[in-house]
C-alpha cells in the first residue's frame, strides 16, 4: 500500500478546498440558512409539528443530508475530473499507485469536506432551531456512511463525465430531485398511499428517514433497513470503481 | 553497458483498429540518450505512455530495471520519470506544491531540500511560491520537468521537450538534459528537430508509422553524413573519364562531374581534382557542394516506408 501516496492525494486535494473557502464554505452555509428563514421562520411557523417534533427542527436532518450529499457528489466527480480535463491525470496514471489508493485519497478528501460543511450546516441549525440529537454517535455514523457513499457516486460521475455540462447533471437531475422527494422536507407520512409507495423506491429516502431518526429517535422505515440501504449503495458504487480501474474505462486506454 | 528498459514485440492497436504501435522491439542502454525522431502520428508518444503505464499494450513487454511494467507495475514506475508533450498543470497550486504532490504520489517521504535543489538547476527556485498559471510557457515546461524528476527516476522520458520552445529555452534545456546524464539518469526524448538529436543523443531511433526502422550510434550516422558530394558543371558534356582523372571515382552525367568526398578525412582531394580537372582540359562553368544530413536519411527512410 503506497501510504504516503493516499496522503498525498488527500493534502491536495484539501488544499483546493481551503483555498476555495469562500465557494466551499460560505455558499453552502449562506444557503442553509436561506431555509432556515423560508421553511423554518416563514412557513414553519404556520405548521403543526411533524411526527411530534417542531418543523423548524424537523427539516434539519434533511437540510444537513441535502448538502452533506451535493456535496460530496460535486467534490468527487470535479477532484477526478479535474485532473482528466486538464490533463494532468498522466500523472496517477504513471505513478506507482493502484486504483485502491487514487480512490481512497479522492474520496477520502471529498467525503472530508462534505462532512466538514455537514457539521458547519449542523452548528448553524442551532443559531436557528432548538434541537437535541438523540444518538449522537448514530447520526455521525449515519453522516459518515452518507458523505462516503456519495463520494464514490461523485467519483464514478466524474470519471465518465467528458465535460463540464455531463458533470453538473447527475447531481442536478438526479440527486437533488431524489433528496427533494425523499423527504427531506417532509415525513412521507404526509403523503397519499400511492406517493408513500413510490417513495419506497427512492434510496435516498432511507439515508434520510435514518438520519432523521439519530436526531428524534423516529423513522418512516426502520432504522436496520436504512443501514442496509447505506450498505448495499455503498457497495454497488466500489464495485463500479473497481471495473472501472480493472478495464481502464474513461481512463486508460 | 546493460539495458536499462527492454521492450519486446510491442503492439498497440486502439478501439477504432487503428495500430499505433506494430511489434516494436528496443533495447535502452543505461545512462546513454536516446533520441527517438519520427514524424507526427508515428507512434512515438504511444510508445513512451506504454511504457509509462499511461497506455495497456495489446501484446508484448516491457520492463524497466528488470521489472516487467505490468506485473510488477511499482517497482517498474518507481524508475521512471516522465515529461508529458502537453503541458499539463494544475494551474491554481504552486511550483513547490505540485513537486511535492508528485514525489508524494511516488511513495517517497517528503524532502524539499531535494526538491529545492531540482528548482535551482532549472533556475526555478525564485518560482517556487508562485502559482503555475502566473509562469512563462517555458517555465512551465520546466515545472513538468521538476515534477518528473522529485522521486528520484533513474529514467528520464521527454516526449517533445522541446516542442514550440525558443531557440534560447532549447539550448537550456540541452543543458538539463546532459547535466542529468552526467548524473547517470537514462534519458529518452522524442523529438522531430533532427538537430536536436544531433546535439545531444547518443543514439537515434527513428520510428515511423508504428514501426522501428532504425537504431544507430548517433556516431555512424554522423558519419554518413560526413558525405559530401561536390558537383561540377563543365562546359561540354563528358561520355568518358580521363585516364588521368580515374582515381576519383567520378561519375559523370552529362556536363554535370559528381565526387564524393568525406569532410571527416585528413584530405578532401578537392585542390587536387581541380587542379587535375584544368590539366585535363576540361573547363568548368560552375560548381556546387551537397551534404547528405540526417534529414535525408530520415525523410528517405521515412518514404521507402510508404
Amino acid at each position: 500500500m503506497n501510504l504516503i501516496a493516499i496522503q498525498s492525494i488527500y493534502r491536495f486535494e484539501m488544499a483546493r478546498f481551503f483555498r476555495t473557502l469562500t465557494q466551499s464554505v460560505i455558499s453552502p452555509v449562506i444557503s442553509t440558512a436561506l431555509y432556515f428563514v423560508v421553511f423554518g421562520a416563514a412557513i414553519g411557523s404556520r405548521m403543526e409539528n411533524v411526527e411530534g417534533v417542531p418543523y423548524g427542527a424537523f427539516i434539519v436532518p434533511g437540510l444537513i443530508m441535502l448538502t452533506v450529499m451535493t456535496q460530496a457528489t460535486t467534490n468527487a466527480s470535479f477532484g477526478i475530473y479535474f485532473p482528466k480535463f486538464i490533463g494532468t491525470i498522466y500523472e496517477l496514471l504513471s505513478a506507482p499507485v493502484n486504483f485502491l489508493e487514487i480512490t481512497i485519497g479522492y474520496v477520502g478528501a471529498a467525503a472530508t469536506k462534505a462532512l466538514i460543511i455537514g457539521m458547519i450546516i449542523l452548528a448553524t441549525s442551532f443559531l436557528f432551531v432548538d434541537i437535541t440529537i438523540a444518538h449522537p454517535l448514530a447520526m455521525l455514523a449515519f453522516l459518515f456512511l452518507t458523505a462516503l457513499s456519495f463520494a464514490l457516486l461523485g467519483f464514478i460521475i466524474g470519471i465518465w463525465a467528458g465535460n463540464f455540462e455531463q458533470l453538473q447533471l447527475i447531481p442536478l437531475l438526479v440527486i437533488t430531485p431524489l433528496v427533494f422527494l425523499g423527504g427531506s422536507f417532509y415525513s412521507t407520512s404526509m403523503l397519499p398511499p400511492v406517493w408513500q409507495t413510490i417513495t419506497l423506491f427512492n434510496p435516498v429516502h432511507y439515508l434520510i428517514s435514518g438520519f432523521r431518526w439519530s436526531f428524534f429517535g423516529t423513522a418512516d422505515v426502520p432504522v436496520g433497513i436504512s443501514l442496509i440501504a447505506i450498505a448495499v449503495f455503498t457497495g454497488a458504487c466500489m464495485t463500479a470503481i473497481w471495473w472501472i480501474f480493472r478495464t481502464g474505462w474513461r481512463i486508460r486506454q | 553497458m546493460s539495458s536499462i528498459v527492454s521492450v519486446r514485440d510491442l503492439r498497440k492497436a486502439y478501439a477504432g483498429g487503428f495500430q499505433a504501435l506494430k511489434g516494436v522491439s528496443l533495447e535502452i542502454e543505461e545512462g546513454e540518450i536516446l533520441a527517438l525522431l519520427g514524424p507526427n502520428g508515428a507512434g512515438k508518444t504511444t510508445l513512451i505512455s506504454t511504457v509509462c503505464g499511461i497506455t495497456v499494450p495489446t501484446s508484448g513487454t516491457v520492463s524497466v530495471g528488470g521489472f516487467d511494467t505490468q506485473t510488477d507495475f511499482r517497482k517498474a514506475r518507481d524508475l521512471i520519470g516522465l515529461v508529458p508533450q502537453e503541458i499539463n498543470l494544475e494551474p491554481f497550486e504552486t511550483v513547490m506544491n505540485t513537486v511535492r504532490f508528485t514525489r508524494g504520489l511516488f511513495g517517497k517521504p517528503r524532502n524539499d531540500a531535494y526538491i529545492e535543489q531540482i528548482l535551482r538547476d532549472l533556475s526555478l527556485f525564485d518560482k517556487k511560491d508562485n502559482k503555475i498559471m502566473t509562469l512563462s510557457g517555458g517555465m512551465k515546461r520546466r515545472v513538468l520537468i521538476a515534477k518528473a524528476l522529485a522521486h528520484e527516476p533513474r529514467v528520464l522520458f521527454l516526449d517533445e521537450p522541446t516542442a514550440g520552445v525558443d531557440v534560447e529555452l532549447r539550448k537550456d534545456m540541452w543543458d538539463v538534459v546532459a547535466k542529468l546524464k552526467d548524473s547517470g539518469v537514462t534519458i529518452i526524448l522524442t523529438t522531430h528537430y533532427i538537430e536536436e538529436a544531433e546535439a545531444i543523443a547518443d543514439r537515434v531511433g527513428v520510428i515511423a508509422k508504428g514501426e522501428i526502422l532504425l537504431v544507430q550510434d548517433k556516431a555512424d550516422l554522423m558519419a554518413q553524413m560526413g558525405q559530401k558530394q561536390l558537383k561540377i558543371e563543365v562546359a561540354a558534356p563528358v561520355t568518358e573519364i580521363p585516364a588521368a582523372l580515374s582515381n576519383y571515382g567520378l561519375e559523370a552525367d552529362g556536363t554535370t562531374l559528381t565526387y564524393t568526398y568525406d569532410t571527416n578525412g585528413e584530405r578532401t582531394g578537392i585542390t587536387t581534382l581541380l587542379n587535375d580537372l584544368q590539366n585535363a582540359g576540361i573547363q568548368m562553368v560552375d560548381i556546387q557542394t551537397q551534404q547528405s544530413s540526417l534529414e535525408d536519411i530520415f525523410v528517405g527512410l521515412v518514404k521507402e516506408d510508404a
